[in-house]
């Protein structure tokens, strides 16, 4: 079918409207990057834009030379690949046997888990909780808590309602149990939606603070991203800092910049590869009972 | 007789089958018992005087038939103006939030070239993959009154610098363009997807009668995703008073607390960092429960106008 003219023209416009989303999207990350890269005499006269001017690693130096910064790199990697096992675990064991519909009691099990979706008991039952069970300032309240989402286990279940019954059945006449069928015919077909759910666990935690703020005082237990609170927001209102050994504003600038950029480059290098999973596990999030 | 050693014997042999399956979801139970039901107690304490060295149980009931602390929350100013802040932050989520991922699904929809599509996709799922507070320290740096970018753009073209993050009003602005920011394009995905559901064949048949994008978008596609939108819709009106933490408290900072204080902030302060447990314990119950009214009113509503509703 031939297009008209005009059409053509709306294509543009609609093409330049993605265009500048793009440009939305991507400037403010530049920015802070730029800034990272820049001269603290530079930041302070106020001449970087999206291009470093003076360009140079020192605030990279200052991060990466400061413990505080690379242990809590490290423990917060540490939290988010073991969080991501238990959650995935968690998540399989759940979801799989709601998949038989021979099950007895299988509506009472729905029942119980789709409730907590819809009320939950709120912050302080959970913090009082949490201190009966002396988990409060502990390493554990960062990993269990919050180990097992109901929604994430709604888009595996959906997963693995798409996966034929006739293999099953088929596997259940050579004699083998359930756990032999999940292990040697569910999981090897579910990369996409382990490989999704995964990336959802990961960055859950990666990115989490409100948990780490609430339940844990410690600051070595600190997890990456209520370091970098504390950090931005000690280092927002007065330019002269609280930071052992920063005293110019320019610095401190570009410490905070390069502070953020640390946070978030291996979340960036992780979710494009990713995408063609995701977009299914986020559509299959959204298919009902 | 018979018949019942049949059934003895059914039973055997499902429970021989199907034991493992009780295993796998015995912690998974586990799992929601404790961190789930549990904690639900707990909420007596909006209904008691607590008191760290007695139990849930033993603890006395609260005056007022137990409804002391109730009635002290909406006694509370800070508690009144958290409401009204949560219900004015949604609501403007709401109108300006909810219809921006519809459009701009209907604009992707529209592109005509897949790989800058896929790009644009791409670039635009980012924000949601930041952090609350990686995004508001992004946004300190860019709207700075005098070092940011946003002002020092506003400067050159000859308007004066404005207070993105340090008015409360500015601020009210600021959050909601950043919430838009950070969900816009992962809310496209359920969109997109429900685009690709539609039969191929009305869009040829209206092209046939001469429809134009406009008209096929507007009577095609929309009405296509319709049962999305409504879903999502109701989904959206049973958080209106529900408060999310990360993103209000990481936006924030003390000029403007007036405006940014919602409800999960004020349960932050008067419980974890004020140890008032039995009133911050009354304000989340009674933000649960108006939650879960919202939702099924919004639920019955949608159904009465003949829409699917969410169950």
């Amino acid at each position: 079918m031939v297009k008209s003219k005009k059409s053509h023209v709306g294509d543009f416009v609609i093409a330049f409207l993605c265009f500048l989303l793009i440009l939305i999207c991507l400037l403010p990350m530049l920015n802070v990057l730029a800034r990272s890269l820049s001269s603290s005499e530079a930041l302070i006269k106020n001449r970087v834009w999206l291009w470093p001017v003076g360009f140079n690693f020192n605030a990279y130096k200052v991060v990466f030379g400061d413990s505080k910064y690379t242990w809590s790199l490290i423990w917060t990697a540490f939290l988010t690949v073991v969080g991501t096992f238990l959650s995935l675990f968690m998540t399989t064991i759940c979801a799989y046997p709601l998949t038989y519909e021979k099950l007895k009691g299988r509506r009472f099990f729905n029942t119980v888990i789709l409730f907590t979706m819809y009320f939950n008991a709120g912050t302080i039952p959970m913090y009082l909780l949490l201190k009966d069970l002396k988990m409060l300032d502990t390493p554990y309240v960062l990993i269990v808590p919050y180990c097992l989402s109901v929604f994430n286990m709604i888009i595996m279940r959906s997963f693995f309602y798409g996966i034929p019954e006739s293999l099953r059945e088929s596997a259940e006449l050579d004699g083998a149990g359930p756990v032999t069928i999940l292990v040697h015919i569910y999981l090897p077909m579910s990369t996409p939606v382990i490989a999704t759910l995964a990336l959802f666990y990961a960055v859950g935690r990666w990115n989490g603070y409100s948990d780490a703020l609430m339940f844990v005082k410690t600051r070595k237990y600190y997890p990456i991203q209520l370091l970098l609170y504390n950090i931005i927001n000690s280092m927002m209102s007065i330019d002269t800092t609280t930071v052992e050994g920063f005293t110019t504003p320019g610095v401190s600038e570009s410490i905070k910049a390069a502070t953020i950029m640390f946070a978030t480059i291996p979340i960036l290098l992780v979710y494009p590869w990713l995408q063609k999973y995701f977009i299914t596990g986020a559509t299959l999030g959204a298919i009902k009972e | 007789m018979q018949k019942s050693q049949g059934k003895r014997q059914r039973a055997i042999n499902y429970i021989k089958r199907y034991w493992t399956l009780y295993l796998l979801l015995l912690l998974p139970m586990a799992y929601f018992i404790i961190f789930k039901y549990i904690p639900m107690h707990y909420i007596l304490i909006a209904f008691k005087k607590y008191s760290i060295v007695k139990s849930v149980w033993e603890m006395p009931w609260a005056g007022n038939h137990g409804f002391e602390y109730f009635i002290k929350a909406f006694q509370n100013k800070d508690f009144i103006n958290a409401v009204r802040n949560t219900l004015m932050l949604n609501a403007l989520d709401l109108i300006f939030g909810f219809p921006a991922p519809i459009i701009l699904a209907l604009l992707l929809n529209e592109l005509p070239f897949p790989r800058y599509k896929k790009f644009t996709q791409t670039v635009a799922y980012m924000p949601h993959f930041l952090s609350w507070v990686i995004i508001a320290g992004m946004a300190k740096q860019l709207f700075a009154p005098t070092s940011g970018l946003v002002n020092n753009l506003l400067n050159r073209l000859g308007f004066e610098s404005i207070p993105f993050m340090n008015d409360p009003t500015w601020w009210v602005v600021t959050y909601i363009f950043i919430g838009i920011w950070q969900s816009v394009g992962w809310n496209t995905i359920i969109y997109l997807a429900a685009i690709t559901g539609i039969n191929p064949e009305l869009y040829e048949a209206a092209e046939m009668d001469g429809a134009g994008r406009f008209r096929k978008m507007w009577h095609i596609t929309l009405p296509g995703i319709r049962p999305t939108i409504i879903t999502l819709l109701i989904l959206s009106l049973g958080r209106i008073l529900g408060s999310d933490f990360d993103r209000p408290f990481a936006l924030s900072n003390h000029m403007v607390e007036n405006v940014s204080d919602v409800i999960s902030i004020f349960v932050y302060r008067n419980g974890i960092q004020g140890l008032q447990f039995s009133l911050s314990t009354a304000v989340g119950l009674f933000q649960s429960v108006v939650c879960v009214i919202f939702l099924f009113a919004a639920n019955a509503l949608a159904k009465k106008f003949g829409e699917r509703g969410v169950w």
